[in-house]
């Protein structure tokens, strides 16, 4: 109740993994490592739902339901009454990711 | 051949005041680069290729990255959003850059058939397809444009390059874009809240910016995990002189009148703070949507609570005084 982040979508079948390492080298939080006869999922809490893995994944080993967490999108839409969440673009969010990529490495 | 264009590592004192209004969150869909080709340097057939977004930010971060290198620069069309924003939506995607490879024959400008595209952009970006359907084959680089020089020696990145942060830094950089987007909510409170007051006001505006600017700041120094309770956290101590103040200044008031008003203020400020510490989970490098779902179910529908009760408490309380000149 007080970790909403505890768990996600993220599912992962290594019986089909052929270890390519692709989901070790687009997963920006770490959640997957190459080291080993297949991939691992060595930080599944830290994913965010991206979908990046699952879309280059060869042999669809990952699933997720990626989406865009943002919370404003989210709500904006519920209250439109839209079903569909596209973060708005509009909303300042996507400027300050890519500005987040811009800034510093290490805290 | 057309969609060929020139470009340089240079970042002019225009680009500059560009970055500047995009930072602020000024013009927001105005900085944009016309998509195509661009040569950077002195190609050859050989020179490698880039993929970027036309969003001035993107596109000048690689320019200004691969100062001294010559290459190519092949910028999608993705309606000025940067790369992973963009890759979210799928502008940044597969299908647009296998037609942008086409659009500029890109198979006629280079010898090789490889493609340098930005790690983030693997969201949108599917490799095995992009090369199933144009031949070019798709290599993730570094997640940030400034580890390229460092990446190109083996064409290898380091976990570090790979990871995405969100560094102190990095979240105050975006302290005037949040600002920015609820400078007309701001105005409109506290123009409401002059009507209850000078303290009032104040503790309008503090509730406000306790979310938009301590609650970046502090993020991930505050003990619990979600957004909403870390909200409620930084709300409810921002608050606490107010409630006090209330409490010990009115001392002229009867006891439950002074209670009541202390109320209103742990009521209303950690709602507001924590409402706004909520959305700012879309700023954030590392939310997912499973976790966001879960905090809006949880915590919205308290939030809303706590405002309302407080509202009607004012308004009970505010009656009172008038009716019975308390």
């Amino acid at each position: 109740m007080f970790n909403s982040y505890i768990s996600n979508t993220l599912k992962y079948d290594p019986k089909l993994c052929i270890n390519c390492g692709m989901c070790s080298t687009v997963c920006p939080h770490g959640v997957f490592s190459p080291n080993g006869k297949v991939a691992q999922l060595v930080n599944p809490k830290a994913c965010m739902e991206c979908g990046a893995c699952q879309l280059n994944c060869p042999t669809n080993a990952i699933k997720v339901d990626s989406g865009v967490g943002c919370a404003s999108a989210m709500i904006w839409a519920a209250a439109r009454g839209q079903k569909d969440v596209t973060c708005g673009c509009g909303s300042g969010c996507c400027d300050s990711k890519l500005q987040v990529l811009q800034i510093g490495k290490k805290e | 051949m057309k969609n060929l264009s020139e470009t340089s590592s240079d970042i002019t004192l225009a680009n500059q005041w560009d970055h500047l209004l995009a930072r602020l969150g000024v013009k927001r869909n105005e900085h944009l680069v016309e998509p195509g080709l661009y040569t950077l340097g002195k190609t050859t057939q050989d020179s490698p290729v880039f993929v970027s977004a036309n969003y001035t930010l993107s596109f000048d971060a690689l320019r200004f990255a691969l100062a001294g290198i010559n290459a190519y620069i092949l910028v999608l069309d993705t309606k000025g959003i940067n790369v992973w924003c963009a890759a979210g939506k799928r502008t940044f995607g597969t299908d647009e850059l296998v037609h942008r490879i086409e659009e500029v024959k890109l198979q006629d400008r280079v010898n090789h058939r490889l493609l340098i595209v930005p790690q983030l952009g693997a969201t949108g970006v599917s490799a095995r397809e992009v090369r199933a359907r144009s031949g070019f084959k798709v290599e993730f680089g570094p997640v940030r444009a400034v580890d390229l020089p460092e990446y190109l020696k083996n064409h290898k990145a380091t976990e570090e390059m790979r990871r995405v942060n969100f560094t102190l830094l990095d979240r105050i950089v975006l302290i005037p874009v949040e600002l920015n987007q609820y400078l007309f909510i701001l105005i409109a409170l506290i123009i409401l809240s002059l009507l209850g007051g000078f303290i009032v006001a104040v503790a309008a505006i503090t509730a406000i910016l306790s979310g938009l600017v301590l609650f970046p700041i502090f993020l991930p120094w505050i003990p619990t995990e979600d957004f909403s309770t870390k909200g409620f956290v930084i709300g409810g101590l921002m608050a606490l002189p107010f409630a006090l103040n209330a409490f010990y200044s009115m001392t002229d008031e009867t006891l439950w009148l002074r209670c009541g008003w202390t109320l209103t203020y742990m009521l209303i400020m950690p709602a507001i703070t924590a409402f706004l510490s909520l959305n700012f989970t879309g700023s954030t490098t590392f939310t997912s949507v499973t976790g966001v779902k879960r905090e809006i179910f949880s915590y919205v529908p308290k939030m809303a609570w706590l405002f309302g009760i407080g509202i009607i408490l004012i308004i009970i309380l505010s009656s009172m005084r008038l009716l019975g000149g308390i």
